[in-house]
């Protein structure tokens, strides 16, 4: 036999009684990574809260969050509370990817807060912009019809799977063509957010249920 | 996770502007929220110790106490805020629920208090942490099993017969609790007795005796002596069945006392001696004849009824089922193992005394147990080896469930020995509740003396009246206004029984006598004078009954020397009252007329207040004189 073979075999036997007999519990070491925010005043500059609202909003989450980030898991855990029926995983997925604006995989505060301002004190279009970037998982300015496929079918997975009516299988595909019927109008395929502005804004039902959430804080 | 979740809505909310787009139908109004936006600061004054929190906080539970509008009963508006009158340190812990979500429960406080506190504060003890569950749950089972033993304790033994108990009902008690009675006490030495002979004849039935003459062969005593053995055991099982048959009459509930464990003993303990006496004496039905003598054998069980040790230990065997179970369960899987692997390393060998795996096993069970008799041994290498790990291994099976079976035996031991203990100190609270009581109701008495010489002198009432509180006032006031109410009259346990006495001796001659008093009686008013000379003339009757009741009436004179103020007016209406009071000499136990106000103790308050004045018609007056003495005399109403 080879004298590397042994050697090799030998130092793996010892590696292995290394282990067994320290029992080593390097597992334990602790990943305490805490983020603090901007100021206040740099805060209630940037987004369209008040201070008094931005405090309230701060000691929730940090109440939650102790340690200032929340990471996808955590997200997908909240987000699934208030889903209890269904599956919310996947479109938690989606909603972390658009509050993670600097793609960091995890969400402090400052990006919890800037989304909260936009969705509930933005303009109409900000609001829309928010929405088509939610909606354009790759982030290459187009929703084609794959990335709105996956996107309804993780809203109609969290309806769960007793609804009324039953869900059929092609339900989401159908409501898909139909949104592209209404959104694409040069009909390449593709929606661009110019065309998906347009189109909200010529939906009064879109316009008017834009205003629903306003006062949510 | 109620916390997490009202304050991650918001966002939840917020974040359905990504469905709106998408959505087929108009999208429902939002529900309009009335409420203030703004987050406040609450004070919470808890017994001195000032907590402050946001009403957002106490809001996230709203089936609680802070977070309903119940902790507005507690607002007090000249300090605003919230004053709980309770412990500061657990509502420390209270407080962190509603800011954590998470309830801990606090390992140094006792667990009655905890709970105590959780029920006041609407929290119900479930939604208690995984981190303190356990200790939580273990706690409190412990509090649980020991209250169950305190109340069995107390009610089981010494508690006086209830008055009108059938002999059934005394027998049952006289067999359960030996000291009750003497004769109990007798007939539970006898048994004990009979039970230790019975099995000493078994057992030297089989000891070798000389054989008689003509024979060489050594006989067992049991042979020899066979009528004299035969008339023993025929004397033990008498005794056992009559004590079995006694049992089985005195018990309240027959078919649960024969589905006890030591009734099915007794049965199985007297059974053979029938059988064998029923059955006959051919060859083919003597040796299951023989086998069931062996069953007399567990008559030595039936020692358990007089050893408390014997208990503990059955108690502990049974709740230690499941690790015996565990033991024994990982005991047969480990000696099939090694039996299998025994036998085939051995198979080859010449002579080998592993003939068959079932051979093997009792090698294999001599070997685990360290017992290693040596009758089969291993010859081969491989055989040797095995028989090594399996005697090592023997060591750690047998080890590893031993300490769990130990602990709990010392627990369920060290359990006897306080409800021991507790026994013997509950005859001195017991004392020092009666001496509560006597405390209370000569209080009362005081009270009603005051008042009786408040209507003629109110310069003296002064000077009685100012050592009392106004709480104590009025419940004497209450009292007062109940005995009037009932006609009746709060008395003391000696007049009492010394009614009882002249009733059932002094009946007959006391009734002259009663017919005259009691025209006395019926003219008593509340006035002091007139009882005295009303006494005189009762004392007067009264010695002239049976020389019973003289003891009573001089003891009574004794105390009336030594004081100086009124006397009872004991004789003329406890004699007016003759046939009806008859009825209640029967009774043992009095209970406290009046709670003590100043010194609270435990039990008092409950059993005190109302009398029934309907099974005892009669009307028994008050001692007044005792008041005075600080003697040792028992008020008890009626």
């Amino acid at each position: 036999m080879c004298p590397p073979l042994i050697v090799q075999f030998i130092s793996r036997l010892l590696l292995l009684f290394h282990y067994f007999f320290t029992l080593s519990d390097d597992d334990l070491e602790m990943t305490m990574v805490c983020h603090r925010p901007e100021g206040l005043d740099q805060l209630e500059a940037q987004t369209n809260f008040s201070k008094r609202e931005l405090q309230v909003l701060y000691r929730g989450f940090k109440n939650e969050c102790p340690s200032g980030v929340v990471n996808e898991d955590t997200f997908k855990q909240i987000y699934s509370q208030f889903f209890p029926h269904g599956d919310a995983s996947t479109y938690a997925h989606y909603l972390f990817n658009a509050f993670d604006a600097g793609h960091t995989g995890s969400i402090k505060f400052e990006d919890f807060v800037t989304a909260l301002s936009i969705l509930l004190r933005g303009s109409v279009t900000e609001k829309l912009q928010w929405t088509f970037n939610l909606y354009d998982i790759n982030r290459d300015g187009y929703i084609n019809k794959e990335e709105m496929t996956d996107i309804v079918r993780a809203i109609y997975d969290m309806m769960g799977k007793y609804t009324y009516p039953a869900l059929k299988t092609d339900a989401p595909k159908q409501h898909v063509d139909a949104f592209f019927q209404k959104m694409d109008k040069n009909r390449d395929g593709v929606v661009t957010l110019d065309e998906f502005i347009l189109s909200c804004q010529e939906d009064e039902n879109i316009m008017r249920s834009l205003q629903l959430f306003e006062n949510v804080i | 996770m109620a916390a997490g979740v009202a304050t991650w809505l918001p966002f939840a909310r917020a974040a359905a502007v990504g469905w709106l787009p998408l959505a087929k139908k108009t999208m429902p109004k939002p529900p309009v929220d009335n409420s203030s936006r703004s987050d406040e600061i609450l004070y919470v004054n808890v017994s001195g110790v000032r907590f402050q929190t946001w009403k957002n906080t106490l809001d996230r539970y709203p089936e609680t106490l802070l977070g309903s509008s119940e902790k507005e009963f507690f607002y007090n508006e000249d300090t605003q805020e919230y004053f709980f009158d309770r412990d500061p340190e657990m509502f420390r812990h209270i407080l962190n629920f509603y800011r954590t979500g998470k309830l801990h429960y606090p390992r140094n406080e006792c667990i009655q208090a905890f709970d105590e506190e959780l029920a006041f504060y609407g929290i119900v003890p479930e939604i208690i942490g995984d981190c303190c569950m356990e200790e939580y749950r273990d706690r409190k089972k412990e509090n649980q099993e020991r209250l169950a033993e305190d109340t069995e304790a107390n009610e089981a033994s010494d508690a006086p017969l209830p008055p009108h108990s059938t002999s059934r009902e005394r027998l049952w008690r006289a067999f359960e609790n030996p000291h009750t009675s003497t004769m109990a006490l007798v007939f539970y030495y006898v048994t004990g007795f009979f039970i230790a002979v019975s099995v000493i004849a078994n057992v030297v039935e089989t000891v070798p005796c000389r054989p008689p003459k003509g024979s060489v062969k050594d006989l067992p005593c049991g042979e020899k002596y066979q009528l004299a053995f035969f008339c023993m055991d025929t004397a033990c099982v008498l005794i056992f069945t009559f004590e079995y048959l006694m049992r089985l009459f005195a018990a309240p509930s027959r078919c649960k006392f024969m589905r006890s464990v030591m009734s099915v003993i007794d049965v199985v303990a007297i059974m053979p001696y029938y059988i064998g006496l029923v059955m006959p004496e051919n060859e083919d039905v003597s040796g299951a004849f023989v086998t069931l003598r062996v069953f007399r054998v567990f008559r030595i069980f039936k020692f358990s009824r007089h050893s408390q040790g014997l208990r503990i230990l059955g108690y502990t065997l049974k709740s230690c089922a499941s690790e015996l179970g565990f033991l024994l369960f990982s005991l047969t899987m480990a000696i099939i193992i090694f039996a299998t692997v025994m036998f085939y390393a051995e198979k080859g060998t010449k002579g080998s005394t592993f003939t068959s795996i079932p051979a093997s096993f009792w090698y294999t069970i001599v070997t685990m147990t360290t017992l290693g008799y040596g009758d089969m041994v291993p010859n081969t290498i491989a055989g040797k080896i095995f028989g090594s790990i399996c005697s090592l291994s023997g060591v750690l099976v047998i080890a590893l469930p031993v300490p769990v079976i130990v602990s709990n035996f010392s627990r369920i031991y060290h359990q006897n020995q306080r409800a021991d203990k507790m026994r013997a100190q509950q005859k001195v609270r017991l004392a020092r509740i009666r001496m509560a009581k006597k405390g209370t109701t000569n209080a009362f008495l005081q009270y009603k003396e005051d008042r009786a010489i408040g209507d003629r002198d109110s310069d003296s009432t002064a000077l009685c009246v100012k050592n009392r509180s106004a709480f104590e006032h009025q419940h004497h006031h209450l009292l007062h206004c109940l005995e009037k109410t009932t006609n009746h009259e709060f008395t003391d346990e000696m007049t009492y029984s010394e009614l009882c006495m002249t009733e059932s001796v002094g009946f007959r001659t006391s009734r002259s006598t009663s017919l005259s008093s009691q025209q006395g009686a019926q003219n008593n008013s509340t006035g002091c004078c007139p009882r005295r000379a009303r006494r005189r003339a009762a004392m007067r009757l009264a010695n002239s009954t049976v020389s019973v009741s003289r003891g009573s009436v001089q003891e009574l004179d004794m105390l009336h020397v030594k004081t100086t103020s009124i006397p009872p007016q004991t004789r003329s209406s406890l004699n007016a009252q003759a046939d009806d009071l008859k009825l209640n000499c029967g009774e043992q136990d009095f209970t406290a007329a009046i709670i003590s106000i100043p010194t609270p103790p435990a039990n008092t308050p409950d059993e005190s207040l109302p009398p029934s004045p309907a099974p005892i018609p009669g009307i028994l007056r008050n001692t007044r004189a005792t008041a005075y003495t600080h003697d040792t005399v028992k008020i008890s109403s009626l």
